[in-house]
Parts: C-alpha cells; structure tokens; sequence
C-alpha cells in the first residue's frame, strides 16, 4: 500500500482517519468513537497504520472537525467546511451541493465547477437541525437509531411536530404518546421537522444540483426521502458519506507533501 | 437646581476631576505604554489619540455623575434631535452608549438580570434591558448616572425605544417628548418632513420648561453647526479607509465614535475628530496600516459584538485581514450634507428622518454595494443581531445579492450586540475559520 498524505477528522462522536495515495485516492481508512484524549486516540492510529506500512515520520497529516486542533500530530488544521468541499470534489469530479449532517451540527455546502466553495450555511446555535434531534427523540421513544428511519417510512400517515427545538419536541412526542398516537406517525414527522431546518438552509445559500448528503445520518433512509420531498431534487450520496470530510484533510494533506 | 449640588459639580468635575484626567491623558501622551495584551506582532500601535477618547469619555460621565441639581438633564435615544436639548444647557446622557460601555466591562447579564427578574422579556433589546435592569438596580460600572428631568425619543432607530422610554418616564416620573419620524419605504415626502418639523417645534416649550430657561436660536445655530463639522470629519474619517493598508479599523471606529454619537454639538468634539484625522494622514504618509500585514479587506454590517471587539479584531488580524468598512459607523457620518443653519429646525428634520435605520433596506443594500466598490472589499461579514430587529431585517436578501453580484464570500454571523448568552464562539469560531478559508481560496 502506498501512501502520500493522511487527513483526520475528529467530529462530535466519532474519529475518522484516512490515508490516500500520491494521486489522491482512498487506500486506507478507519473509523471509531471519540476519546476523551484526542491527541493518545491518534498516536494508537498512527501506530496501528505504521504497524502495517512501516514509519510514518515523513508522511504529512492534517487535521478537521470540532477537534482539529486537538491533534497535536498534525502539520495543520482546517475547516471541515473546506475539508468536505475538497473531498467531494474529488469523489465527484464536479460541483454540487452536500448536505452533511452530523450529531453536533449541520451543514451546508455549494460547491463550484472547479471546486471552489460557493457558499455554506450552518446551523443556528442549538442542537435542531442536527443529528441530536433525531438521537434524543429516539431515545425517547426507546427506539434504536439505526432503526428509526425504516420504521418511520413504514408509517401510513404523518403527524406535525411543530417545535424543531429539540427539548420541546420531548414533550410534544411525550404528549401524543399519551393521546395514543402510534410511533411511526410521530417518527415520520420528526425526521420532517428536521429536514425543514435543513432545507431551509439548502435555500439561504441557493441550490446547485446534484444534491448531495454525507454525515452520520446517511444511513437512515427516512431522513433521505424527505429531504428529496422537500427539495424536489434527487438525494445522491457518495461513496464514503462519512469519510468526507478526513479524505478532503488527506487531500490537504498531499499538497503539502508536493 | 441647588447651590450645594453647584459647589459639588465645581469641586468634583472642574477643579478635580477634569485636570485630573487630563493630566492623566497628557501622561499617556508622554510616555505611551502598550498593554501587554496588544498583539504588536500582527496590529500596528493604539493610535495617539486613544488616550483622548478616554479622557472624552472619562469626562462625559465624570460630568454625569455631579450633574442632578446642578444641571437639566435629559435622556436620549442615539438618533435623537439633541441640538436643541444642547442649545438649551441639559447634560445629555445616551442610554445605549451607557449599554454599549457595559458590553465592553462585562455588565450586561448581570444588570440585564435585574430587569429579566422584574418581567421583561429576554427578547427585548439588550440595550433597553440594560439600561432598564441599570436604574432597576442602581448599578452601572460608570458609578452613577444622573436621573432625568427630560426624556427624548426619536423612533428613526425602532420602535423599541417608544415603549422603553415610556417605562423610564413611568419611573422617573418626567415628561416624555417623542420624536414620530415617518419611515422612508423609497422616497423622502415632503409632508413627512413636515410633520417631524412642527413635532419640533411643538416639543420646545415643553423642553424649555424642563431646562428653566429659553431657546436662544442664535446658540441653536452655532451648535448646528459645531454638529455639522464634526460629522462631516467622522465621514472623511471613514472615508480615509479607501487607503491601502486602511489606517483605521471598524473596530477602532467602534471605540471612537462615542464623541460623535454622545458630544455632537460641542467643540472639543469638532477637535478631538479633527486631531484623528491629522494622525490618520500622517500614519497614511508613512504607510502605516491598522493590521500590518493587510491583505484582504471586509465590511461589517450590523451592530459590534461589544463584548468580543478585541477577538474579532485579534482573528481577522491575524490572517492579515483588516475590516475597513461598517454601515453601522457610516451612518454617524452620512448625515452631514443634511445639516444646515440657515433653517435649523427644518434641516434637524432632515437630518433625523434619514438614518439608515428609518430608510428601507433597498437603501442599507446600496449603501453596502457603494461601499464595497469604494474601498475595493474582498468580503462581508453581517451580523444577525438578536437584539437588533431593525437592522438585521433583510441581511439573508441583501447577503445573497451582494454575493451574486461581487462574487465575493459574505458571512451571516449569529449573536448579540450587548448580550453574551446569545453568542456561541464555538460556533461563530467555525464559521470564521471556514469564511477566512473561503477568502484565500
Ligand atoms: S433595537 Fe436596535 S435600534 Fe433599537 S435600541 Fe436596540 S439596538 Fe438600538
């Protein structure tokens, strides 16, 4: 295995690392949950990766996410705005806009022919619109996330959940759990609530097709089919939806080993 | 008016307090000390004068404090006709700037708290809930601010202060004059011009009683005109920021506009902004910029975020980028063409019928369009204020246009101007970071 350059993104919940080669592609990747000690979390996977390839003292690493700057190995940091932009780019080989949703926050991102970010828009200062929502609301109605979104989509009608706020929306559920109101109904209306948030972003910075979604929440089908029924636009994800953003870093990465 | 508060205001504020702090000015003057905070590595040196702003402040509220019985005072909105006030004598105190001030010490919660616990909403504008929670509660890092005898509001800023004033008039029991000014949608009518002069007119006896004594028109007009000429130096201030490297930045004019905001109308105002301009164009000779390494130039909309000055000025610094331009700052400026003393009172209807906050925000876009031209910006950022309804209405609209138009990057910032509990700098860390890459890309 060759590899040129290494790209790390610590998120909210997980840690992700990627190596590429000298043309850019994808040859290695891991992914775990974060630890309360970013910097010993990198040295295991440096070490790990080393174990495999040999030393890794020249090889350039940078560093994205909430905890860039926590990763004390890396040459430098930046911006999972411009890290996600770079990665997709090269996965796609043309612009686009990317959805990311992730358990802290919610982004997005218009990206240009040629690769230039256009324009993003992030959430506003609380958990609605992101991941968190969906995971609290879950845990709520003690249904396991991973499952949330298929069962939503088997319900037959939908109920409104009007606050986005994710503490009001606790009660809301808890209210019409007590009316009766079955699970699916509520679920499909939550990943609505949610979605409405991020279209409404996809709007503030103007849409440019393809649409694309990448984060945590690509896994739930749910959360896909609503969002193509609020943009009216087809929902295309990439190969490696949470890798993103670390492969766009490893791509940084490489120009700095030029 | 009492002798005993005459002896005191003589004693504390003209043979003690004002030499003092000018000696202690002419101290700072002698042997300048930078703060072993300023980030000399990527910020030229405080400007001269800053050791002036301080007295010119120190002294406003020095005044302040020894003014109850021994002059009128009156309460103000910024966008307050306070010529005429002026001309009749009264200490003139700001409530916003007072609000500003306690932004920048750290105050706001604490004394926005009070007036939280005494039932207004956390929605209001920080400003009125500081200035509210401040007479609720009797603190202000200032030590004292002097009650009112007179209270003057001017809707040209929100309508906020209508209802905020008629709570201080409430409580202090004092007439209430207020200033209608009609928004201007696109075009400045004639008979809204109309109306807001006779409302002037009308409003003097009831100031002249307050004040105990008679407008003398002559005096009106010379303070007209001292108006005249110190905001007509504040816009060639601004203006000097076309320069490259710009001399100034918008957080520098944040800090030293307060002259212009709560002294129009008074000499040493005229000098103080004459003297900054003279060292503006002596750093511009020597090629002296506000950020050393300037590189890219931006705008700010909105409000400062009082509280956060030095971290915006630090982070954009540096990365070599120098904010040089601010709708907010402009608009103490942009009113000097309206002033005239030849007919005072119709040119002090002019003048505060037309703040960027009266007109529709077609207006703030051109202004924002003019600017960026002007001193050739390579990006915006726009503050959401929270607080500030008014002025944030439109900015997703105006933000998308200017975008289309320059093709430049433009940022919506979230946050408040006086209210730290609405700000997240996590958040705001990560936009910036994100908004400085996209102005290198
Ligand atoms: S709402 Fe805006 S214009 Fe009105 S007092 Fe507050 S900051 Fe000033």
């Amino acid at each position: 295995m060759e590899i040129a350059a290494l790209g790390i993104d610590v998120g909210s919940t997980t840690v992700k690392m990627v190596a590429v080669n000298r043309a850019g592609a994808l040859v290695w990747d891991y992914l775990e949950p974060v630890a309360p000690r970013v910097s010993r979390q990198v040295d295991d996977f440096l070490a790990k990766l080393g174990a495999k390839i040999g030393s890794l003292a020249e090889i350039p690493l940078v560093a994205t996410g909430y905890g860039r700057n926590l990763v004390q190995q890396a040459r430098q940091s930046k911006t999972e705005i411009s890290c996600h932009a770079h990665g997709v780019f090269q996965e796609l080989g043309h612009g686009g806009t990317l959805i990311d949703i992730g358990g802290q926050d919610s982004k997005v991102i218009v990206i240009g022919a040629r690769g230039r970010i256009l324009d993003f828009a992030m959430n506003d200062k609380c958990a609605a619109g992101t991941g968190r929502f969906l995971e609290n609301s879950a845990a709520r109605m003690q249904i396991p996330v991973a499952e949330m979104g298929a069962v939503a989509l088997t319900a037959t009608e939908e109920f409104t959940i009007t606050s986005t706020c994710t503490v009001f929306a606790e009660s809301e559920i808890i209210s019409l759990l007590a009316q009766g109101v079955a699970v699916e109904p509520i679920l499909m209306g939550l990943h609505r609530a949610l979605v409405k948030r991020v279209a409404a972003m996809v709007r503030s910075v103007g849409l440019v097709p393809p649409l694309l979604l990448s984060g945590g929440v690509v896994k739930n089908p749910a959360i896909r089919k609503v969002i193509a029924d609020e943009t009216g636009e087809e929902v295309f994800v990439p190969t490696h939806p949470q890798l993103m953003g670390a492969l766009g870093a490893a791509l940084f990465a490489l120009k700095l080993a030029d | 008016m009492t002798i005993i508060n005459s002896l005191k205001y003589y004693w504390n504020v003209k043979l003690t307090g004002q030499p003092f702090l000018a000696w202690q000015r002419r101290q700072a003057e002698s042997h300048p000390k930078i703060s072993a905070r300023w980030r000399s590595d990527i910020l030229s040196p405080p400007l001269k004068i800053a050791a002036r702003t301080r007295e010119l402040i120190s002294r406003h509220y020095l005044e302040g404090r020894y003014a109850a019985g021994h002059r009128p005072v009156a309460w103000v909105t910024s966008g307050a006709p306070v010529e005429i006030l002026q001309a009749l004598g009264f200490y003139i105190l700001y409530p916003e700037n007072h609000g500003a001030l306690c932004g920048v010490r750290g105050a706001v919660v604490e004394l926005s708290g009070a007036a939280e616990n005494a039932g207004y909403s956390t929605d209001i504008c920080s400003y009125a809930r500081t200035d509210i929670g401040s007479v609720l509660s009797g603190k202000t890092p200032v030590g004292r601010l002097p009650p009112p005898d007179l209270l003057l509001a001017c809707t040209n800023i929100c309508q906020t202060v209508l209802h905020w004033y008629r709570v201080l008039a409430r409580h202090f029991q004092v007439p209430l004059i207020l200033i209608d000014t009609p928004f201007v949608y696109s075009k400045l009518a004639e008979h809204s011009l109309e109306y807001v002069k006779i409302q002037l007119e009308n409003s003097i006896p009831a100031a002249e009683r307050a004040a105990g004594r008679k407008l003398d028109y002559r005096r009106l007009k010379e303070i007209v005109q001292l108006s005249k000429d110190a905001t007509e130096l504040w816009q060639e201030i601004i203006n000097r920021g076309h320069q490259r490297p710009a001399p100034l930045s918008v957080f520098d004019q944040f800090i030293h506009m307060a002259p212009i905001v709560e002294m129009r109308g008074q000499k040493a105002t005229v000098d103080f902004y004459a003297a900054l301009l003279k060292e503006l164009d002596e750093n511009i000779a020597n090629g002296i910029g506000a950020v050393r390494n300037e590189r890219k130039r931006l705008l700010w909309d909105n409000l400062p975020i009082w509280y956060r000055l030095r971290y915006f000025a630090e982070y954009l610094g540096e990365h070599g980028i120098c904010v040089v331009a601010s709708t907010y700052t402009n608009a103490w400026g942009e009113l000097a063409p309206f002033m005239n003393t030849q007919k005072p009172l119709a040119a002090i209807a002019r003048t505060y019928i037309s703040p960027i906050l009266n007109q529709g925000t077609g207006y703030k876009l051109a202004t924002m369009q003019r600017m960026v031209t002007e001193f050739q910006l390579d990006g915006i950022i726009l503050h959401s204020d929270r607080s500030c309804k008014p002025y944030s209405i439109g900015q997703i609209e105006q933000r998308n246009r200017l975008i289309q138009e320059f093709d430049i990057p433009a940022l919506l910032l979230e946050a408040d101007h006086d209210d730290p509990r609405a700000y997240a700098e996590a958040q705001v860390a990560s936009r910036l970071a994100a908004f400085v890459e996209m102005l290198d890309d």
